[in-house]
């Protein structure tokens, strides 16, 4: 197989791996910490044995995050060594910041509230708790800034003399609308994960007849969680449909398979079910709204693809002129200029290139979206079978919570499979290819990393999925 | 503040994390030895609980770390990692099983058994100083990597590794090894004096007495040994034109120009060296060694960075294309990032404080039998 092929196979392994963690984080950070405030409010014991016992799942969950988060930060190098000088100036800046701002914040707090109960003062341990989850959210903000970036380039001009892009703008960057919205979307996703988990496991106790009272409790405070995140997560999934048809209309047309552009474009819900001009109205918020095609785009392309291969030319008679030839060289920069806009795409060879996988894309999209109308379901009728005192009397609503916990996983990995795949073949948008961000190592290695990773993760997964099934059964709330 | 001055700012500011994750590598040390150090179930939960309380520092240091080098210094972050690979892949590979083993070890239905994870500790504690001392070394040896900025034009990769194992090679120097050895017999003497610290057992206390007894004689053999190889050796000096010539005994040379850098290395090696001596001869207060050692390790390791990159100098040679070797500013960031990173590293101070009140405020009493026999609250 071939190299940039399995780099991205490792990021996309790594990555998946990772983010089957790391909803679960951000999402039981708030449920538990929610749930320890009513306890100091509330000086109730109960509250206190119902903290605890989520906190010790948090805790098992954690340790697995970490684990498979330390290997993406340094993927960027590892494998993707031209990306990496090509646009480090602007991406390590986040990834520092994390580290400096999040991850410190979260690995000392995180050690007081798992062992501090009986060392410090009960409010202390709640700042700890409350901390450890505001941690795993600064951590989000930052990362997803850098993802951002990827899918939308600002704030930062091409340098031709070190030959990279730098940063003109920090604030574009740290906080440009893309971001912003990246960051709802992912993170209410992970307060629906880890409320989705939360009600799951206590219905799980409510079949069984077991640990009741907690399971009625967690069932309420997860729902509003849950409900509150999926409130948020809808209303920023709406903002980043209309961003998307904006700043990467490629990837809206390949989510929904449209060859040829349209005013009045339609919403396949799957194929044959169409809503007429509904998918113009979500792109654009006009019923009439024009969405672009993937022919269009494809045309377009061609012509992105010349202006590309020129700048390109001309930047390499720039550099091979400018320490000799100074005329030379300031003329072909001037041809370079004109053109730079496109340089990205002299790195293409034809315009198919240009699409990513729509199929892949198509059923994602649905899939996510499907699964997330499913959790939001649970979360309503949590609410309201919890505010009735009805969640011991209608026990198939209990098997739909069941059912609820895989689904929260599909739509979250589905959202990532879709937004990631759907910029190919970008690494980041319109800027540098992904074959051209690769690093010089034999493909025959990353194989053997990508087996030695797989391997490893999923024993670990495994090994995590049965420790957390065993606490669970053996949980007694007394 | 010029772009000079910012490039030696955050090669400081590298060098410093470098130097804490070092010291705080003293959870890897403690690990390696951890069956040697527990005879009984009992004492070996207590190992385990002790340095279980600070892992994630460590982890969360070598992260920053390798953020705050991407983002200063990216071209490094490119060549090193894209290159050495295999060294950065297998030193990851290592903290990923330590990452679960503590959280794990304990756990009923943990799949693999609770000594499994154990040994994931013991890898780790071994492997982890092993390879940052020999992916360190190549910092002073250098390495083999040929850079051009034009190549990724043609289609192809800024930085080619000119030797196809891939970071491996730098095994073949004895001098990396050495390091290695160095650094993992630092972390063991570290891991020692923290155990003897924080442990409230005799019978631990006085075998990890006896451990030290062996590692830090072998630590400080193998330390001398390469400082006096680097005071020895010639490096890549970069000239007023950029250019890069090799000068010999430049390390010495960087000593000599920067007697404050020196100093404070002096001082560091003085405190590890008290560190050790009271751990070991001071039997009414061992528990105070640590901390002696812990200054001691940042302050020696930050001036051994230095001495790596400051005052000119290459802090990553290649000896396949001189004209290639990295220094300060042919690696760095553009000044307008290196200078807004500069506003963002105003809160590590801060950082820094919470870390020590969480620190102290946990590790008031060491941990003991009786405690992990009350509570629920461990691994």
């Amino acid at each position: 197989m071939d190299l940039v092929l399995l780099s991205r196979i490792q990021f996309a392994l790594t990555a998946c791996y990772h983010w089957l963690f790391v909803p679960l984080t951000l999402g039981l950070g708030v449920v538990m910490s929610v749930m320890e405030t009513i306890y100091v409010v509330r000086g109730d014991e109960a509250w206190r044995r119902i903290a605890r016992f989520w906190q010790k799942l948090f805790g098992i969950n954690f340790a697995i995050g970490v684990a498979t988060g330390i290997i993406l930060e340094f993927e960027f190098g590892t494998n993707f060594s031209n990306y990496s000088w090509f646009v480090g100036d602007i991406f390590g800046a986040p990834l520092a910041i994390e580290g400096i701002l999040a991850f410190f914040m979260e690995a000392t707090f995180i050690a007081i509230m798992f062992f501090g109960w009986e060392k410090v003062s009960k409010r202390t341990h709640l700042m700890a708790t409350w901390l450890t989850a505001i941690g795993t959210m600064i951590s989000a903000w930052w990362i997803l800034v850098a993802n951002s970036w990827m899918q939308h380039p600002v704030g930062m001009e091409f340098n031709p003399d070190t030959v990279r892009n730098e940063m003109m703008d920090f604030f574009t960057v740290a906080f440009q609308p893309t971001a912003v919205i990246k960051f709802v979307h992912s993170v209410c996703s992970g307060w629906m994960t880890g409320a989705m988990f939360v009600v799951a496991v206590s219905a799980w106790f409510l079949i069984k007849g077991r640990n009741q009272e907690m399971a009625k409790k967690s069932i309420m405070v997860a729902s509003i969680v849950g409900i509150i995140g999926t409130a948020f997560c809808m209303f920023a999934g709406d903002k980043h449909g209309v961003d998307i048809a904006k700043t990467q209309p490629m990837k809206l047309a390949a989510a929904e398979g449209l060859q040829q552009g349209s005013n009045e474009a339609a919403f396949s819900f799957v194929p044959g079910i169409e809503v007429p001009h509904m998918l113009s109205f979500l792109a654009t918020h006009d019923w009439n709204g024009y969405v672009w095609g993937i022919n269009d785009l494809k045309e377009e392309g061609e012509k992105q693809i010349a202006e590309g291969k020129m700048a390109l030319e001309a930047f390499r008679t720039y550099r091979e002129n400018r320490e000799t030839n100074d005329s030379v060289a300031q003329a072909a920069l001037a041809t370079f200029n004109e053109h730079k806009q496109y340089f990205g795409y002299g790195y293409l060879d034809s315009a198919d290139e240009l699409v990513p996988n729509v199929w892949l894309c198509y059923w994602c999209f649905r899939l996510m979206i499907g699964c997330g109308c499913i959790v939001a379901l649970c979360f309503v009728l949590g609410i309201i079978l919890g505010w009735k005192d009805w969640l011991e009397k209608y026990r198939w609503i209990l098997v739909l919570f069941l059912i609820g916990l895989p689904c929260v996983y599909i739509a979250g990995q589905c959202g990532w499979i879709f937004t990631e795949v759907g910029r190919q073949p970008w690494a980041i948008q319109g800027l540098l290819p992904v074959k051209a961000a690769v690093s010089s190592v034999s493909a025959g290695s990353v194989l053997t990393t990508i087996i030695i990773f797989a391997t490893l993760f999923t024993a670990l997964l495994f090994a995590e999925v049965r420790i957390m099934l065993r606490a669970i059964r053996e949980h007694n709330d007394k | 503040m010029t772009y000079l001055f910012l490039q030696q700012y955050w090669w400081l500011l590298v060098s410093l994390l470098g130097a804490l994750f070092v010291m705080l590598m003293f959870v890897q040390g403690a690990n390696a030895l951890v069956l040697c150090l527990g005879k009984t179930e009992d004492e070996r939960m207590l190992l385990v609980n002790s340095t279980g309380r600070k892992w994630e520092l460590t982890f969360t240091t070598l992260v920053t770390f390798g953020g705050a080098f991407f983002a200063s210094f990216p071209l490094f972050y490119s060549t090193s990692f894209g290159g050495a690979y295999w060294v950065w892949m297998l030193l990851l590979f290592s903290f990923v099983l330590q990452a679960v083993a503590y959280e794990f070890q304990n756990k009923p239905g943990n799949l693999f058994g609770t000594n499994t994870y154990r040994w994931f500790l013991i890898i780790n504690g071994i492997f982890g100083p092993l390879l940052t001392g020999t992916a360190v070394g190549t910092f002073f040896t250098g390495a083999n990597f040929q850079i051009s900025k034009d190549s990724m034009l043609m289609g192809n990769t800024i930085s080619e590794w000119t030797s196809a194992w891939h970071g491996l090679e730098a095994v073949a120097n004895p001098w990396n090894v050495c390091l290695g050895l160095c650094v993992v017999m630092l972390a063991i003497t570290l891991g020692l004096l923290y155990i003897m610290r924080n442990v409230d057992a005799a019978p631990i206390r006085d075998r990890a007495r006896k451990g030290l007894m062996i590692a830090a004689p072998m630590f400080v053999v193998l330390f001398l040994l390469f400082v006096g190889y680097v005071l020895m050796k010639s490096g890549w000096a970069v000239e007023e034109d950029g250019s890069i010539v090799i000068e010999e005994y430049k390390y010495l040379h960087n000593f000599l120009q920067m007697p404050v850098v020196a100093a404070l290395f002096l001082v560091g090696v003085i405190l590890v060296l008290i560190g050790v001596v009271v751990g070991l001869f001071m039997p009414s207060k061992p528990r105070n060694g640590f901390w002696f050692a812990a200054a001691g390790t940042v302050l020696t390791v930050t001036t051994l960075l230095l001495l790596a990159g400051w005052n000119g100098t290459c802090y990553y040679p290649s000896f396949a294309d001189t004209a290639s070797s990295l220094h300060l500013q042919n690696s760095c960031s553009s000044e307008f990032t290196l200078r807004t990173m500069f506003f963002v590293s105003l809160i590590i101070p801060f950082v820094l404080a919470y870390i020590a009140w969480a620190w102290r405020t946990m590790d008031k009493t060491p941990i003991s039998s009786a405690e992990l026999q009350q509570t629920e609250d461990k691994y």
